[in-house]
């Protein structure tokens, strides 16, 4: 489902170029649950943003679903992550003038769907989270776990192929993060790919497969495993 | 991927909700902007109106003539020797009465002179001229009767005084029929003038008139400073007008030595510079608006750079650049707009303020000065807000993302 072939991203540091990715070729199946664990640095959460068409490779082909994604335009790529790929973030990112509701709808919004189709998705995704008795509250009138379900809420209320999580407890106290983690394991039990970026090997153990990267590169050539 | 209309406003509004000091801040410049243009336009305006009026008011279908020429004729004989114009005097006057054109002519001398009775005294402005000069311009009386009508050479000894003249020299005594001293002759009071009478150039509060020939004798002068000659009616004034000259080219030996204006010639020519200039001000206003524009720019690169950890996301959520460029634009006409509307109201009631204040002045601003300044505002605020509606949509996300 997801195809990397000789993936490389440099950066430009002054006069020094940076190879925060060193030619990774990665296969991910449909359904998957995998964990890219490694130091700060490594290129990881690079890795992760990639997959999520947040940023573009210098070289390589990356295939989603068959297709060919880095040479899509701006617009058909937004149309890709919208509705193929979830974000799930460390610093959650809610709008906080908007409820928990409002920043589920968001995604929903901006493809365009009809407000009577948008509410009962909204409500459903809020429902699956058991988050229904807050969709009218501001993020700052929720605890980081809650926060963090609404944000999980968002991202799969477009019903997406992929869920990325970057750090997703990294913000969260230790009863909260497990709750989290046991939240997106039940989605991918119910067939979501899931890609969990993570320094804490405690939670990186717990997918069955594990990836580790180590200065841009993916260690023992596990991407095709 | 379109948004709906409803989505993008209900959000713009609610991330101008999310920031108030910016957005208060951005309506102030907006409303300033477009209240300027109101106010300025309509006070150019109002003087516009005002300077017409006050030069119909002096009279209609009318005529002025005045001794010498104001245009360079050539060399001639009379160049070369420099001799001044011949005088316009009575009798040039009453030659005009000839013509079946001609309703009514007055002859205007203008002097100043003491004025005085019991002791008290003050310098003032002597109107020589004739019992036709009431109607000419359109004149009331407050008390007694103007000017009779006599003889353009009798030199009657009667007065008709301004009010202001009655009040500071007779103050709360009867005037009417008391004799005045003005220079060394003595005047007898006939008619006081109505409070009305105002107009450019002579305070008729302030004014004493005499019949023309008194005039002359006491200012020692057999010219006249100017004629006014009312036409029968306005198309007859371009016939009136080749009559007198004529007329007077004849009686001065072949010399066009007068100047001859139409009332409508002078109102058109102030109606003109004024309207200029109410443009002109207007101009000057609209660089207010530019300047408004400016700091739409500046605040909504401000907003963008403030909110980069939203825009970045929306961009994760699957915002394309497009979208983002709607949703920044649409704030920032919702903004323009908006501001635009609170200076359009606040300009009005500048303009209502200036009216009250000053109500000889109709400042009301012109149509074309609201709707121009509003559509300025709008275009302006489009322009100005592109640059960092661009600048948003190309945001790195990435980078968006990982700023806390």
């Amino acid at each position: 489902m997801i195809e990397l072939v000789n993936i490389h991203r440099n950066f430009q540091v002054g006069d020094q170029t940076v190879h925060a990715l060193d030619d990774v070729t990665l296969n991910i199946d449909a359904g998957e649950y995998v964990s890219i664990m490694g130091p700060s640095g490594s290129g990881k959460s690079t890795l992760l943003n990639l997959l999520g068409l947040l940023d573009q490779p210098s070289s390589g082909t990356y295939r989603l679903n068959g297709q060919d994604v880095t040479s899509l335009g701006n617009l058909r790529q937004a149309q890709v992550r919208n509705r193929e790929i979830g974000f799930v973030f460390q610093m959650f990112h809610l709008i906080p003038r908007l409820t928990a509701a409002e920043n589920v709808e968001l995604p929903l919004l901006l493809a365009g769907l009809e407000p009577e189709q948008r509410h009962p998705r909204v409500a459903r995704a809020l429902d699956e989270l058991h988050l229904t008795d807050r969709s009218h509250h501001k993020p700052e009138q929720l605890s980081g776990g809650q926060r963090q379900r609404v944000a999980i809420a968002r991202a799969t209320v477009t019903k997406p192929n992929v869920l990325l999580a970057d750090e997703p407890t990294g913000n969260l106290d230790h009863k909260s993060g497990q709750d989290v983690i046991h939240i997106l394991e039940e989605l991918n039990d119910r067939g979501i790919t899931l890609i969990v970026v993570t320094h804490d090997p405690e939670i990186g153990r717990r997918a069955q497969r594990q990836l580790h990267m180590m200065d841009g590169r993916l260690v023992d050539g596990q991407g095709t495993g | 991927m379109t948004l709906h209309g409803a989505d993008v406003i209900r959000f713009s509004i609610g991330s101008l909700r999310g920031f108030p000091s910016r957005t208060v801040l951005m309506l102030v410049a907006m409303a300033i902007g477009v209240c300027s243009v109101v106010v300025l336009t309509s006070l150019g305006e109002g003087a516009r109106r005002y300077v017409t009026g006050e030069f119909a008011s002096l009279g209609t279908n009318l005529i002025i003539v005045f001794p010498g020429r104001s245009e360079t004729a050539g060399i001639n004989p009379t160049t070369m020797m420099g001799e001044t114009p011949r005088d316009l005097t009575l009798d040039d006057a009453r030659s005009l009465l000839r013509s079946y054109n001609v309703l009514r002519i007055a002859p205007i001398n203008v002097g100043s002179a003491d004025v005085s009775w019991k002791g008290r005294s003050r310098d003032v402005v002597i109107l020589g001229s004739s019992h036709e000069l009431l109607g000419i311009r359109h004149w009331e009386m407050g008390q007694g009767r103007f000017l009779p009508q006599a003889d353009l050479d009798l030199a009657t000894p009667v007065a008709v005084i301004g009010s202001k003249i009655r009040n500071e020299l007779f103050g709360a005594k009867r005037a009417l029929g008391e004799w005045i001293r003005i220079g060394d002759r003595r005047f007898r009071i006939i008619g006081i003038m109505g409070s009305e009478g105002r107009s450019i150039g002579v305070d008729v509060q302030e004014t004493v008139i005499i019949p023309v020939a008194s005039a002359q004798q006491m200012f020692n002068t057999s010219s006249l400073f100017r004629l006014l000659v009312e036409a029968k009616s306005r198309d007859a004034i371009e016939t009136v007008k080749a009559f007198v000259i004529d007329t007077l080219q004849e009686r001065h030996q072949g010399e066009k030595d007068v100047t001859v204006i139409t009332q409508d010639a002078v109102l058109e020519t102030f109606d003109r510079i004024l309207g200029t200039l109410t443009y002109a001000v207007g101009g000057i206003a609209a660089i207010s608006l530019a300047v408004a524009g400016i700091l739409i720019m500046n605040v909504m690169l401000v907003a963008v750079s403030q909110r980069t950890a939203e825009i970045g996301l929306l961009k994760a959520l699957g915002a394309s650049p497009r979208q983002i460029i709607i949703l920044i634009l649409t704030e920032a006409m919702i903004l323009s707009a908006l501001g635009a509307f609170t200076g359009l109201l606040l300009g009005q009631l500048g303009s209502l303020i200036v009216r009250h204040t000053f109500p000889v002045l109709p400042a009301y601003a012109p149509a074309w000065a609201s709707v121009a300044a509003l559509v300025v505002a709008l275009i302006t605020g489009l322009l100005f807000s592109l640059m960092p509606a661009r600048r948003a949509a190309q945001l790195d996300p990435v980078l968006a993302l990982s700023r806390r």
